[in-house]
C-alpha cells in the first residue's frame, strides 16, 4: 500500500485497498490571477477518474478557484487568466484553441446554490442534451427519465415534469442541476459546495447522490463541511493561501495528516 | 450609583426624536402620494368634463367615425386613432428588436472597456430633445425616404400580396412608415436602457450553468436570459409604447397631419397627439374644442389599457412562474 505525503505527479494513484486508478485530470504548475493577485500559486494535482476528490481548506484558499479553471468558467470574466497545463484525457484545457463547447459537454458543474433555468423541469434536463444532440422526443424522454432517476428526483418530479423547475424546494431544485449536469453524460463532475444552501435531509441526499454518482464519473467537490469530505470522498486535499498543502486518501487526511497545517484545520484549530 | 446614566438618557432621547421623525416622515411621503392620485384624478375629471358635449353629441360613433370637418362642425376619432395605432406599429415593429439586439450586444458582446462609453451614447440618445428628431425628420430623412427608400420599398414589397398594399401610393415621404420609423429610434434608447439593465440582473450563476453546460452567448441569451427577464423586457417593451403611443413632436413634423384614412404605409395622415398639437389654437366652435378634448380621452384611456394589458400580461407570467400549481 502507497501513500502520498506530498502533492502527486504520479501518473496513478493508490487506494488504500491497493487498487489502482486511472488519471482523468492532471494540473502541472497552475497559477490564476484574478488581475495582479495570484490566487493559485502553481497547484500540482493528479485526479484520478471515477472518484470522489475532495478539496477542503478555509474561504479564500483558492478551491473554488481551481474548480473554475477546470471548465474555463472564469473566462466569462475580463482580467481573469491561467497559467501552466491542467491536462483532461491528455489535452491541455488551457489552450486557447481547444473548443470550449466540447469541453463543457465532457465537464459538468453544480454551483453552490441553486440554478434551475427559468423553464420546466423537463426543459432543464433537456436543455443540455438539445444543445448538441438533435434526438426523437422518445429518446428524448428516456434520457430525462434516466437523469432524473440518477439524481433521485424522478419520483418527486414524474407528475409534473411540465411545471416550473424554479417551483421546487431548494434540494430538489440542486438535485435538478445535477439531473441537468449529468443528463449530457459528463466524464467530469464538479462540484462547489453543492449542499452549502440545503437542509440536512437533502445533503444526505446528496450524499447519497454522490456515492452513487462516483461509479460512473469523476467528480469533484469543494466543500467547506469537513464532515462531508471525510464521508462522502475517497481523496482529500487541503489547500491553504492559494496552495496545495496536502494530498491524500480522505482516511489519512482525516485521521493521520502528514502536514502540521492540515492536522490543525482538520481538527478545527483553525479555519 | 444612577439607575439611569447619561448614554441611557441619550439612547431614550435618540427614540423619541427618531419615533417623531418616522410619524412626521410617514406623513410627507402619504401627503406626496395623495398628491399624484389627486393629479390623476383630476386629468380624469377634466377630460371627462370637456370631452362630454361632443361625446352626448357623437356617441359611441366618434370612435369609428372617419368625418373630421370644422366647417360642418362633424368629428370622428377614427383617423387619429388609425394613425396612432398604425405609426406605434412601425415604432414596436422597429424599435422593439433593435434594443433587443442592442442590450444583448451591450451585456454579452461587447468588450468590457466599451462597454460604458457606448451605454452612455446610448443613453445620449435619449436626452435629444423631441423637437431635433422632429427636424431630422423633415428634412433630411423625408426627403430620403421620398426619393430612395419608398421608392425601393415598393418595388420589392410591392407586388407581394397583402402585405404589397401597405407599400403603395405616392411616394411622398412625410407619412406613416417614416413617422413610425422616427417614434422607432425615438424609443430606442429608452428600451435599450431598461432591457439592458434587466439583463443584468441574471445572477452570475444562472450565465455560468448555462455557459457551463457548453451553450453558446446567443442559446444563453435567448434561452436563460430572456425568459428570465421575461417581466422586465415586456416591461421596457410598454414603456416603450406607452411613449410612442403619446408622443408630439417629432410625429407632428413628419406624420403630414391629414384627416385623411391612409390606405399604405406611405400615406400621409395624423395621430391623437399631433392633431391635439395643431388644432388647438384653431379650434373656434364649443363642439371642436370638445371633440379634441375627447380625442385626449381616447388617448389618456389607450396609454391607460395598453398600461394595464402590459400588467396583466406580467402578473400571469408571475404566476406561471411559481410553478400554478403551488
Amino acid at each position: 500500500m502507497t501513500q502520498l505525503h506530498t502533492p502527486s505527479l504520479a501518473g496513478a494513484l493508490h487506494h488504500p485497498d491497493g487498487e489502482k486508478h486511472v488519471e482523468k485530470i492532471s494540473v502541472r504548475d497552475l497559477r490564476f490571477y484574478y488581475g495582479q493577485y495570484e490566487a493559485l500559486k502553481g497547484i500540482n494535482i493528479s485526479i484520478p477518474d471515477r472518484r470522489v476528490t475532495a478539496f477542503i481548506g478555509p474561504s479564500g484558499c483558492g478551491k473554488s478557484t481551481l474548480l473554475r479553471v477546470l471548465n474555463r468558467i472564469y473566462e466569462m470574466y475580463p482580467g481573469q487568466r491561467a497559467t501552466g497545463e491542467v491536462m483532461v484525457d491528455g489535452d491541455n484545457i488551457l489552450d486557447p484553441n481547444l473548443d470550449l463547447t466540447k469541453l463543457r459537454t465532457k465537464i459538468g458543474m453544480v454551483f453552490q446554490k441553486p440554478t434551475p433555468f427559468p423553464m420546466s423541469i423537463y426543459e432543464n434536463v433537456a436543455f443540455g442534451i438539445r444543445l448538441y444532440d438533435k434526438i426523437s422526443r422518445a429518446d428524448m424522454d428516456e434520457r430525462v427519465h434516466w437523469a432524473l432517476s440518477q439524481a433521485a428526483l424522478w419520483d418527486e418530479v414524474k407528475d409534473k415534469l411540465h411545471q416550473l423547475g424554479t417551483g421546487l424546494s431548494g434540494g430538489q431544485q440542486q438535485r435538478l442541476c445535477i439531473a441537468r449536469a449529468i443528463a449530457v453524460r459528463p466524464e467530469i463532475l464538479l462540484m462547489d459546495e453543492p449542499a452549502s444552501a440545503l437542509d440536512p435531509i437533502s445533503t444526505a441526499k446528496l450524499e447519497e447522490l454522490i456515492e452513487k454518482l462516483r461509479e460512473e464519473f469523476c467528480i469533484v467537490i469543494v466543500t467547506h463541511n469537513m464532515q462531508q469530505a471525510a464521508r462522502a470522498s475517497d481523496y482529500t486535499a487541503f489547500m491553504y493561501l492559494g496552495e496545495l498543502v496536502e494530498f491524500d486518501t480522505s482516511e489519512k487526511i482525516f485521521t493521520n495528516p502528514s502536514n502540521v497545517r492540515t492536522r490543525d484545520y482538520v481538527t478545527g484549530r483553525f479555519g | 450609583m444612577a439607575l439611569i446614566d447619561d448614554a441611557d438618557l441619550n439612547r431614550i432621547r435618540r427614540i423619541r426624536n427618531g419615533r417623531l421623525a418616522d410619524i412626521f416622515f410617514r406623513w410627507l411621503t402619504w401627503s406626496f402620494m395623495a398628491l399624484v392620485l389627486l393629479m390623476l384624478g383630476g386629468v380624469i375629471v377634466v377630460l371627462v368634463q370637456g370631452a362630454a358635449p361632443a361625446l352626448k353629441l357623437f356617441g359611441f360613433d366618434f370612435l369609428i367615425t372617419a368625418k373630421w370637418n370644422p366647417v360642418t362642425d362633424e368629428y370622428g376619432a377614427l383617423v387619429p386613432l388609425v394613425g396612432t395605432l398604425a405609426t406605434s406599429a412601425v415604432a414596436m415593429l422597429v424599435g422593439v428588436p433593435a434594443s433587443f439586439a442592442v442590450a444583448f450586444f451591450l451585456t454579452e458582446l461587447c468588450p468590457y472597456k466599451l462597454r460604458t462609453s457606448l451605454s452612455t451614447a446610448v443613453e445620449l440618445l435619449a436626452a435629444v430633445p423631441s423637437i431635433i428628431y422632429g427636424i431630422w425628420g423633415l428634412f433630411v430623412a423625408a426627403p430620403f425616404f421620398q426619393a430612395t427608400v419608398e421608392p425601393a420599398l415598393a418595388a420589392w414589397l410591392g407586388p407581394i400580396p397583402l402585405i404589397g398594399q401597405l407599400f403603395s401610393g405616392v411616394p411622398i415621404g412625410i407619412g406613416i412608415l417614416l413617422a413610425g420609423l422616427i417614434l422607432g429610434l425615438m424609443i430606442l434608447p429608452f428600451m435599450t436602457a431598461v432591457m439592458r439593465d434587466v439583463f443584468e440582473t441574471v445572477p452570475a450563476v444562472l450565465r455560468e450553468s448555462a455557459y457551463g453546460l457548453g451553450a453558446t452567448r446567443w442559446e444563453v441569451v435567448w434561452k436563460v436570459v430572456l425568459p428570465y427577464c421575461r417581466t422586465g423586457v415586456v416591461g421596457a417593451v410598454m414603456l416603450g409604447l406607452g411613449r410612442a403611443l403619446g408622443e408630439t413632436m417629432a410625429v407632428t413634423f413628419v406624420i403630414g397631419n391629414a384627416h385623411r384614412l391612409p390606405k399604405s404605409l406611405f400615406d400621409p395622415a395624423t395621430t391623437i397627439s399631433a392633431a391635439l398639437a395643431n388644432e388647438f389654437t384653431e379650434a373656434v366652435s364649443d363642439t371642436y374644442t370638445s371633440a379634441l378634448i375627447a380625442l385626449g380621452l381616447v388617448l389618456f384611456l389607450l396609454t391607460f389599457i395598453v398600461l394595464a394589458a402590459g400588467r396583466r400580461l406580467l402578473l400571469r407570467a408571475e404566476v406561471a412562474k411559481t410553478g400554478g400549481g403551488k
